[in-house]
């Protein structure tokens, strides 16, 4: 055996799977103060592939670009997508990172990422159901940002292309803003439901529209 | 009556809008108002005098300020019972259509008022220090006593039925955080906004301007208010500009977070209307963490400290001024006006202007000589000089004033006094700069002598302005706030651009005189009451009194008088009551000092504070990927941390439900004796990996972690350096360098903070990382006799008991989904966690019990799952220990290894003189000796039951339960040197006189031997 | 509220994102099996109350998990500097007092607060550092 315990978590064949989400059942709390003209709009990205890696910046750097084509974040907060914007990796610590690319991809991801990476010291670690992507939008989604964050997520603290760990109404999520108009929240599994509920009760005075 | 007409209305002038009325009642009387009031100026424009009862002595008062120090127009708003809002100030609130109020105080009503006459009956009925002598005992008479103060001294009282409304927090940021928009804050606003820097701009009045609205200069060649209302324009239109009007800055707290409470609807009416047919938020605090901030808070006017002060028809010089020139309401037909200074002289000029008789200007300095003055003796006012107002006459309204010729340095009435007949008295004794905010922080503020006052101490990023720096002249307070606002856009690497400032043709005013408490013929203790705290009832006589009896220290002085207390924060009074006692103790005020101010400057309703975070949004609840299967099947939830954890499923049994006695008592025998099923999702679960992962457990972990193979599990407890268990688990190895590590349910983030800890500030060479997998994972525990018979239906794991061992893992599918599989036992049964990615939790679960029908598989929840693991002695860590308990007292020597090289977090302290005591708290089984007493959990433990009283007690029961397959109850507890008392008696003294007996035995109550766990 | 310098994630974080973990520059005796009792005991027991300059270990929970330093004034409550985890603090009482010296300026004795010019001496060292 290997002196590390790779395991892929998805079934081969298809097996019902429930986001972290699913629990909120969203677009029927909202249905009725949906509408047009609502303010806020959410998504859930549910069932992405999520990897944590953790190492140093410099080897980690070396394999990440030679299997997803994209260069580790170096700067704290840097939030850097490949051509497609489906996949993501972003700065959490000197020697932690998140990845995020489509569901399916993380176990080869995290296999070829192993191989590059040799004897290296390093951790990958899947995380993919411990956590959810919702995806704000629209006019107010900033406003429920702040009614919700600590952090500072005015445009000029908060430029496309960051990502920060920090406290979510009472919960910890991740928030970032992948482009000019849409900011994402990583929460966990376990906080999902609150973090929901709290954002459909945040959004009230502007009218919440939830995609599936 | 007074109703349908507005007998103080003045035919023209102020902000309001005359085509605009609007009806409003108070207690319970309807008047007319207009659209732009206050509910103070409606009520004074109809000629209400009296607007509340005193706190103390039960008197009339009626309206004595404008703004947020308002001491007695404190009222309880609201319509409906959920609408209620107490301690509201008048003068700060809007009127608009519909507006109910009443007074807070004056129990039966103000008009006439039981309490008075108690009052009046009594006249030492409530000294200075009157809590700690009246109430210092008994002190159970205390909540008689506090309903009774409560109701009569007028602190309000809450909703009793559920507030309609919503509220919330913003978190905000900002470089330049200005507070007041007066001139001083308009002009830093614009000038750090035209700099580029981030602007809020806060004002806690209904319109922008501050003084600016009711002022009688001229700024390049136009009205003030004018001038503001461009700057308003300006920043209104900026990005980079926030204005926050009806917002009070109430607590300046450390680094740069104000606190801001806006009040959104407050003005509309007291349910907050729909917008867009939404819910809009009736209050907002802000919490702004600010770069700098600028203090534009303004000053407050002092009254001056007479005979007879605070009977209606009192009001402060500016007051009146602000009620004539923005309300258009002349509060009064006769006017004396007493003052130290040229400022005040506004009122009267106001006054006159409006069409009202001026009676005399009374002005404390010999020889007055401003620009004012001369306008006013131009009018022909009869200007008093040398003298004050030394008694005001009336009861229900001011009469009269009693004016004299005074010796301020040797506080002496000198010649006979005059009476002038008049119906308002306005008086100024100077003006303090509002430096509450800077109090917050701690700052203590600094006395000077030039403008008699006490000016912001020095906080870092933070800078006065204007009025709330002593700077008065329009001209300078603009000049001051550019300046300031462009140095604090500065500093927060803006550029600095300073406004244009506007040509203001400068009144030349003469120097003031430092009068606070007015002489009077009479002594102070013997003169009518002078008072220097209206909302708390302080009078001269009260402070001189404390000072006799020995208080010296200002602080002192305020918690005996009471001075500046509660919703007032000492606004109008604390300047004045410092003065007082620095003439008693023969000391300057400076020496003397200030009292602290304290959060909140004004109330803020509990509303905001509490925001969002309120019903099922208080706190968090953490759910499992399987919880909406429990709530489809009836289970009883149990908070665990923030989790939610099935505590019991209770089915029906014969149409009735199942109480939680027969549920965990089914439960529990289904485990024995045929297969249950656990959620455990809830455990932390850490991935280590790194080459050094097996050296650090065996740092943190008591036992040995090297000979652990891949495929295994270990349980492990983990000390702090203390020596006392801080946690358990198991740690599985799943590759030479890989482990995975469980927590208790709580204990998941507090051990991965402790492994980081560790590893980063002790170890940083050794070469491992963590990572919390505990919601990746779902874990679902299968255990009793017919575990593998069910799971071995779904599984393509080889479940072979000799190749698949206890305290074995395997990886495989369970119900086509991958899965790690542990054997491991928290029941002492044969025992599978299964741990599938947590989306793919619920298609194994209902697998599980697809299959599951002809074993009798059972869910169970955690009062089973303790009962289980009770009979089987193992302990729950916070339970069953408390953070005194070492692994030695658990009876845990198994599992702790002394000889490992590296000496392992906790063992140094294992062998210190107090952890070898062998008296120490051990623990042990209890087997009560009437098998159907189930132990109190927390029941204390006695050797002796006929001892008296107080006790020796000898320990406590940890852990108590029922055992069905025992039918009887049994108990852990921690008894002193309980390991060698097995087979000893002891008692446990119940709190309704019986006494238990039970028997101390070994903890392991079923299957001492683990044999059911290795079938 | 403290407003917090992370010298990982380079930048201001609220205090809600942190936890206090006690006194900074403790360090666990390599050996501690040869301790006595006495040097044990304050190892695991004692910890300084300074009135003025102390040096705090803060992590950052909800953020990039790091441990770090703080130097903080326990009376004003201002936060001098923070540094990583192995580093030293370039400000402590001692350099204070000394540069208060050459400055002929003290800190208040009775108030509340740090007056006076020492409060500047701690902003720019605050600029300098933070």
């Amino acid at each position: 055996m290997s002196k590390v315990a790779v395991f892929d978590t998805r079934p081969e064949q298809a097996v019902r799977a429930e986001s972290p989400l699913a629990i909120t059942r969203l677009a029927d709390r909202v249905a009725s103060n949906a509408s047009a003209e609502a303010g806020v709009t959410l998504r859930e990205k549910a069932f992405l592939g999520h990897l944590i890696l953790r190492g140093g910046a410099i080897a980690l750097d070396e394999a990440v670009r030679e299997v997803l084509g994209i260069s580790l974040p170096a700067k704290p907060s840097a939030l850097a997508h490949d051509e497609s914007g489906e996949r993501s990796i972003q700065w959490l610590s000197p020697d932690e990172w998140l990845v995020i690319v489509p569901g399916g991809e993380e176990f080869e991801l995290e296999n070829r990422l192993r191989e590059q990476m040799g004897d290296a010291h390093f951790a990958i670690v899947n995380v993919g159901g411990g956590q959810t992507v919702i995806e704000l939008s629209g006019p107010y989604a900033r406003e429920v940002l702040m009614k919700s964050a600590i952090y500072d997520v005015h445009p000029s603290h908060f430029p496309v292309g960051k990502g920060v760990t920090t406290v979510f109404a009472k919960a910890t999520a991740i928030i970032r803003r992948p482009s000019e108009d849409r900011w994402e929240l990583v929460v966990r599994r376990s906080f999902a439901d609150y973090c929901g509920r709290w954002i459909i009760d945040a959004s009230e005075e502007y009218g919440l529209n939830v995609l599936d | 009556m007074k109703h349908d007409k507005q007998p103080n209305r003045l035919l023209e002038g102020g902000r309001i809008d005359r085509d605009r009325p609007l009806t409003f009642s108070f207690n319970g009387q309807s008047y007319t108002g207009f659209a732009g009031d206050t509910l103070a100026s409606a009520l004074l424009a109809n000629g209400v005098d009296i607007v509340n009862r005193s706190f103390k002595y039960s008197r009339p008062r009626g309206i004595v300020a404008a703004g947020a120090e308002e001491p007695n127009a404190v009222v309880q708003l609201g319509s409906s019972e959920a609408a209620q809002v107490p301690n509201v100030r008048a003068t700060q609130q809007a009127l608009y259509d519909g507006l109910s109020a009443r007074s807070t105080n004056g129990w039966p009503n103000v008009q006439r008022d039981l309490m008075g006459t108690i009052g009046k009956l009594s006249g030492g009925f409530m000294p200075p220090g009157f809590y700690y002598k009246t109430f210092m005992a008994p002190a159970s008479m205390w909540m008689t006593y506090e309903k009774y103060i409560r109701k009569s001294a007028g602190l309000g009282r809450s909703p009793t039925e559920s507030d309609p409304d919503i509220y919330d927090h913003l978190h905000q940021h900002c470089d330049v955080l200005v507070i007041g928009a007066g001139p001083a804050g308009l002009a830093a606003a614009l000038s750090a906004a035209r700099g580029g820097a981030r602007v809020i701009l806060c004002d806690e009045q209904e319109t922008m301007g501050g003084s600016l609205l009711d002022s009688r200069e001229m700024l390049d060649g136009q009205p003030a208010a004018q001038w503001a209302d461009s700057a308003l324009d300006e920043l209104a239109s900026l990005d980079n500009v926030t204005l926050l009007p009806r917002t009070t800055a109430n607590g300046y707290h450390d680094h740069n977070f104000v606190t801001l409470h806006e009040r959104r609807t407050e003005h509309l009416a007291d349910v907050a209307p729909l917008a867009n047919g939404r819910r809009q938020v009736r209050s907002r605090l802000h919490r702004v963490r600010a770069g700098q901030v600028v203090l534009a808070t303004g000053a407050h006017e002092r009254p001056l400290v007479y005979a007879g002060n605070d009977v209606p028809g009192n009001l402060l010089a500016g007051a009146v001024s602000t009620y004539i020139r923005r309300y258009g309401v002349a509060p009064g037909n006769k006017l004396v006006l007493s003052t130290s200074n040229d400022h005040a002289y506004r009122a009267a000029l106001d006054w006159s202007e409006a069409g009202r008789e001026v009676v005399a200007i009374v002005d404390a300095r010999a020889n007055p000589d401003g620009e004012l003055v001369t306008q006013a003796q131009a009018l022909g006012i009869r200007v008093i000089t040398g003298s004050a107002v030394v008694e005001a006459k009336g009861a229900n309204r001011v009469t009269g004033a009693r004016v004299a010729k005074i010796d301020i340095d040797g506080f002496k009435v000198v010649g006979k006094a005059e009476e002038l007949t008049c119906d308002t008295i306005a008086s100024s004794g100077g003006y303090s700069p509002v430096i509450h905010l800077a109090s917050h922080t701690g700052a203590r503020p600094t006395w000077r002598d030039d403008i008699l006052g006490f000016v912001p101490g020095k906080v870092t990023g933070m800078t006065a302005t204007g009025g709330a720096n002593g700077v008065y002249a329009l001209a300078e307070v603009i000049a001051d706030g550019s300046q300031v606002g462009a140095q604090a856009a500065s500093a927060s690497g803006h550029q600095t651009a300073p406004i244009d400032l506007p040509s203001v043709a400068a009144i030349r005013e003469g120097a003031a005189v430092a009068l606070y408490q007015v002489p009077h013929e009479k002594t102070t203790l013997r003169a009518p009451k002078q008072f220097v705290d209206l909302q708390n009832d302080v009078t001269a006589a009260g402070i001189e009194v404390a000072t006799r009896e020995g208080f010296e220290s200002i602080e002192h002085v305020k918690r005996y008088t009471a001075m500046g207390f509660g919703t007032d924060q000492g606004k109008l009074g604390n300047i004045n009551g410092m003065a007082i006692a620095a003439r008693c103790l023969k000391r300057s005020i400076p020496e003397v000092g200030t009292t602290v101010f304290r959060p909140n400057y004004t109330p803020v309703t509990f509303g905001a504070i509490v925001g969002r975070h309120c019903r099922e949004l208080f706190d968090p609840e953490r759910y499992t990927s399987l919880h909406e299967w429990h709530i489809k099947h009836g289970a009883e939830f149990e908070d665990v941390g923030q989790w939610k954890r099935p505590w019991y499923f209770p089915q029906t049994v014969n149409g009735k439900p199942e109480t939680m006695h027969e549920a965990v008592a089914r439960e529990c025998r289904a485990v024995r004796e045929k297969v249950g099923i656990l959620d455990a999702t809830t455990l932390g679960k850490i991935d280590i990996q790194g080459k050094d992962a097996r050296e650090f457990l065996g740092r943190v972990y008591t036992n040995k972690w090297e000979k652990l193979a891949v495929g295994r599990v270990r349980y492990g407890l983990m000390c702090k350096d203390d020596g006392m268990l801080m946690d358990d688990g198991t740690t599985s190895c799943l590759g030479e360098n890989h482990f995975l590590m469980t927590t208790t349910t709580g204990g998941a983030a507090g051990v991965m903070e402790w492994l980081e800890l560790w590893h980063q500030t002790e170890w940083p060479e050794l070469e491992v990382y963590f990572t919390s997998v505990t919601d990746h994972w779902a874990t679902m525990t299968v255990t009793g006799p017919e575990a593998r018979n069910l799971l071995a239906e779904i599984t393509d794991i080889d479940l072979d008991r000799d190749t698949f061992k206890f305290m074995d893992w395997r990886e495989g599918k369970v119900a086509g989904v991958p899965a790690r599989v542990f054997r491991i036992s928290f029941t002492g049964e044969l025992a599978y966690e299964i741990n599938v990615q947590a989306n793919y939790a619920m298609p194994v679960w209902e697998a599980l019990f697809e299959h599951g029908d002809k074993y009798g598989l059972t869910p169970y929840g955690t009062e089973t799952m303790h009962v289980l693991r009770a009979e089987k002695g193992m302990i729950i860590v916070g339970q069953d220990t408390d953070g005194s308990v070492t692994p030695e007292d658990l009876g845990m020597h198994w599992a702790i290894g002394y000889d490992k090289p590296f000496s392992w977090i906790g063992k140094r302290a294992l062998t210190r003189p107090d952890t070898r005591r062998e008296n120490r708290k051990q623990l042990v089984g209890l087997r009560p000796k009437d098998p159907k007493v189930v132990l109190q959990e927390g029941a204390q433990i006695v050797f002796d039951p006929d001892q008296a009283i107080p006790m020796a007690m000898m320990g406590h029961v940890t852990s108590s339960y029922y055992s069905p397959i025992l039918d009887s109850g049994f108990a852990l507890a921690v008894v002193k040197g309980g390991h060698k008392r097995m087979g000893d008696t002891v008692y446990l003294p119940m709190a309704d006189g019986q006494t238990h007996a039970a028997e101390i035995v070994g903890p392991i109550f079923y299957d001492p031997k683990g044999a059911r766990q290795n079938v | 509220m403290f407003n917090i310098y992370c010298p990982y994630c380079e930048e201001h974080r609220e205090e809600e994102e942190f936890h206090p973990k006690g006194q900074a520059h403790i360090q666990r005796p390599t050996d501690p099996d040869a301790c006595s009792d006495k040097a044990w005991g304050d190892y695991l027991f004692f910890r300084d109350n300074p009135r003025g300059i102390h040096h705090e270990l803060w992590v950052h929970a909800v953020g990039c998990r790091k441990f770090f330093n703080i130097t903080r004034h326990t009376v004003s409550y201002a936060i001098l500097e923070t540094y990583k985890m192995g580093e030293q603090p370039t400000i402590t009482a001692e350099s204070l007092a000394s540069e208060e010296k050459q400055g002929d300026v003290q800190v208040a004795d009775g108030g509340l607060q740090t007056v006076g010019a020492s409060d500047n001496s701690v902003s720019e060292s605050k600029g300098a550092k933070v």
